[in-house]
């Protein structure tokens, strides 16, 4: 036991003695987080739009205003022919054109089917998707308000559960608090042992009479420290600084916080034992967990819509179950029974990925 | 000249010397790119749905089939009571809720004023406003089919409203997403190898073998650049095969034209990794910085989400963003086949920065230890 504590007091002297690190490692998560959850966002306000309109009378010009009103578009330019449409488009100011066909207005009123048409740059379908759905809300609400459809048909209510202003910071916070805290982790302990290797401080560890078990624990349990406070900087920023509500409790939080912190840092031993230079270490944490983390989490993109095999590799991924996991307490307040079957999946990922660690751990080298 | 030769051959046998290394070279890249651009699809698909149905008549089951029965939706179950709906949602189980109102069949028939409610799971906001965008188009068709079958006036009297898509009618997100992950991959591999590399000759100690041999700066600087600009070439071509072959994206533009803009932006990046690497004293330092700017420079590209969608402060912040040129540089080329002429602003920001960002690494880069 004292041999185990005076190769924790190492590993914190070599951690606090690189200042620059320190400040990285700490500095870093609260400006990405800060940034990515103002700068982050799908909505999309005062898209630039081009209008056609052929008709020139009142009803096109109404339902224009009612376009420039709704606060989704800018009307940027009046496009006199089709020609100008491609013109507008090549030079990427904007990203939608309206065209008002002929006698809009005569047709709207003799119930004659006026056409109305939407040309989007699909070179961004995203972007071409939402706008043009906002489009199509506003003129089906035209349509209604000058009487055309009955108004005897059901209304449609929405509500948004759980986060009523429908606020995509809700989404993208635990994201990149997730993506960030493993990152850090992992990326931490891949490169400390790896560094033992390269500089050739290993050796003079493995003869040491520690056991590998020791080794492995003495390096982890510092990071595990650092990064409980980088998770509980980040919490606080998400609570104070985006106003995240937070429903359920904190003790359970802070113990998921926990298991997924320990997963990803063995996660990171897991590289070092493969890896024998820290730039080795460095690029497999990198590719390895970076892109695979950010694209399959269901962070950014909805994992339900991937192909079948993707999916099934998703439920691989920690992040993705820790993101289900800080959400449903967040902002649900779910307890532990609504979200035991995610607890118990990064569970048994910690404990195979552990029991593969210490079987990989070489107590020789090359 | 043959000094930065030499320097060069030094570095290229370090790199293929590294048995793990050349897998992350060349087969991680390829996979990364043909994997993960199936998952950068913003399309919601299988939304799984629950209804409660308090109506229980012949026209709400109608409903009820009209919807199960689209391509988006799964059906998760149907009951008259409104709490089985919500732990469902709870316990993440269902994504959104419809609930059919007592007397819908007769108010709707009678033509009385009769209201149907959708909840949404809104955590994920644009998932949620997707899946009722949904709903109410479906609901709007469901109504109007009935309103006409009853023969009640305007069932086709709206709008028509007629939907073009510019530059990629099938409305295919690959043809978005994999420059864009061609992109982030190049710009990782090259970042990272650049970065890490002086730092590491300090940090083992041989730096100082290279500062007593009569080598200039320069021809240090540029023969450490080479290789990693040759390995970011063939890295770009790695990915532009794949992007071509495999996923069919169409290459309107020159190649030329994208390789001449590829080259100039990696030596932007191979010099920014240069120039962390004169900064920092240990590999750490150099990975963490790195790490740190390219996850910035990831996120804030509009590669993943869109630009005008951030605050203006956020947008301003972009323009430093090399990846954001270069991004948008690669699809305008591909995908809308633009000439140089178009991103030559594009083009004469990244020559300039590439200068600039060079000439501070030269000059940071001190001989004497």
């Amino acid at each position: 036991m004292k041999t185990f504590f005076a190769f924790v007091t190492k590993e914190f002297k070599h951690i606090f003695r690189d200042k620059r690190t320190l400040i990285i490692l700490f500095g870093m998560p609260v400006v990405l987080v800060i940034l990515f959850g103002f700068a982050i966002t799908m909505e999309i306000n005062n898209a630039s739009i081009a209008v056609l309109d052929l008709s020139h009378d009142s009803y096109s010009q109404k339902l224009q205003n009612k376009i420039s009103a709704s606060g989704y578009f800018n009307i940027e330019d009046a496009l006199m022919s089709y020609s100008d449409i491609e013109k507008a488009f090549g030079t990427g100011k904007i990203k939608l054109a309206v065209v008002i066909e002929d006698d809009f207005g005569k047709k709207l009123i003799n119930r004659n089917n006026p056409s109305i048409q939407i040309v989007t740059d699909a070179s961004d379908p995203n972007t071409a998707n939402i706008l043009s759905g906002y489009l199509m809300a506003i003129i089906q609400n035209f349509n209604r308000e000058q009487g055309i459809v009955p108004a005897t048909l059901p209304e449609i209510h929405t509500r948004m559960l759980y986060n009523p202003e429908n606020k995509s910071v809700f989404m993208f916070v635990p994201g990149v608090m997730t993506i960030i805290l493993m990152l850090v982790s992992a990326m931490m302990t891949s490169i400390t042992i790896a560094r033992e290797k390269e500089l050739g401080t290993m050796e003079i560890l493995l003869v040491s009479p520690l056991r590998p078990v020791v080794i492995t624990l003495g390096k982890v349990i510092p990071y595990l420290f650092l990064s409980l406070i980088n998770a509980i900087t980040i919490l606080l920023l998400g609570l104070f600084v985006f106003e995240m509500p937070m429903n359920g409790s904190y003790l359970l939080l802070l113990s998921e916080v926990f298991l997924f912190v320990l997963s990803s840092l063995i996660i990171g031993l897991l590289i070092s034992t493969v890896a024998d230079s820290q730039q080795t270490a460095m690029l497999s944490s990198m590719m390895g967990l970076m892109l695979p983390s950010i694209l399959l989490s269901g962070f950014i993109f909805p994992v339900s819509s991937m192909p079948v095999i993707l999916q099934y590799i998703s439920h691989i991924i920690p992040a993705k179950w820790f993101i289900i996991i800080i959400k449903s307490i967040m902002l649900k307040g779910a307890g532990l029974e609504s979200i035991g079957f995610e607890t118990g999946i990064l569970v048994t990922i910690t404990l195979v990925l552990g029991i593969l660690t210490v079987k990989k751990f070489k107590i020789r080298l090359e | 000249m043959r000094r930065i030769l030499y320097i060069v051959q030094k570095e290229f046998k370090q790199i293929l010397r590294n048995k793990v290394m050349k897998p992350i070279l060349i087969v991680m890249p390829i996979v990364q790119l043909a994997i993960l651009s199936y998952t950068a699809d913003f399309t919601v698909k299988n939304i799984r749905i629950f209804i409660q149905d308090r109506d229980q008549s012949a026209l709400s089951q109608k409903l009820i089939n009209k919807i199960s029965n689209s391509d988006n939706f799964i059906f998760s179950g149907v009951s008259p009571v409104y709490s089985d709906g919500f732990d469902m949602m709870q316990k993440n189980n269902i994504d959104v809720m419809v609930s059919i109102p007592e007397h819908f069949s007769r108010d709707f028939i009678s033509g009385n004023k009769t209201s149907l409610f959708i909840a949404a799971d809104a955590i994920n906001s644009t998932k949620a406003s997707i899946s009722i965008n949904y709903l109410q188009n479906i609901i709007a068709i469901f109504e109007e089919e009935q309103a006409a079958q009853k023969g009640m006036a305007g069932g086709n009297a709206g709008i028509n409203i007629i939907k073009r898509d510019w530059y990629n009618p099938t409305l295919d997100y690959k043809f978005f997403m994999v420059p864009g992950i061609m992109v982030l991959l190049i710009t990782m591999i090259s970042l990272f190898l650049s970065g890490m590399n002086i730092v590491r000759e300090k940090e083992l100690g041989t730096i100082e073998q290279l500062n007593v041999t009569p080598i200039k700066k320069y021809q240090f600087i540029i023969g450490k650049l080479l290789p990693f600009l040759i390995i970011g070439i063939f890295e770009f071509t790695l990915g532009l095969a794949v992007a071509l072959l495999w996923f069919k994206v169409p290459m309107l533009g020159s190649i030329g034209l994208l390789y001449l803009f590829t080259f100039v932006y990696l030596i932007l990046i191979l010099g920014i990794g240069m120039f962390i690497s004169t900064i920092t004293d240990t590999q750490q330092q150099a990975l963490f910085l790195s790490y740190f700017l390219s996850v910035i420079f990831i996120l804030m590209s509009g590669l993943f989400t869109p630009i005008e969608s951030m605050p203006v402060w956020a947008q301003k912040l972009t323009l430093l963003n090399p990846i954001m040129y270069y991004v948008d540089v690669i699809r305008l080329v591909m995908l809308k086949g633009s000439s140089f002429g178009s991103i030559s602003l594009n083009f004469t920001i990244i020559t300039l920065s590439a200068v600039v960002v060079n000439a501070l690494a030269i000059l940071n880069y001190r001989k004497t230890a």
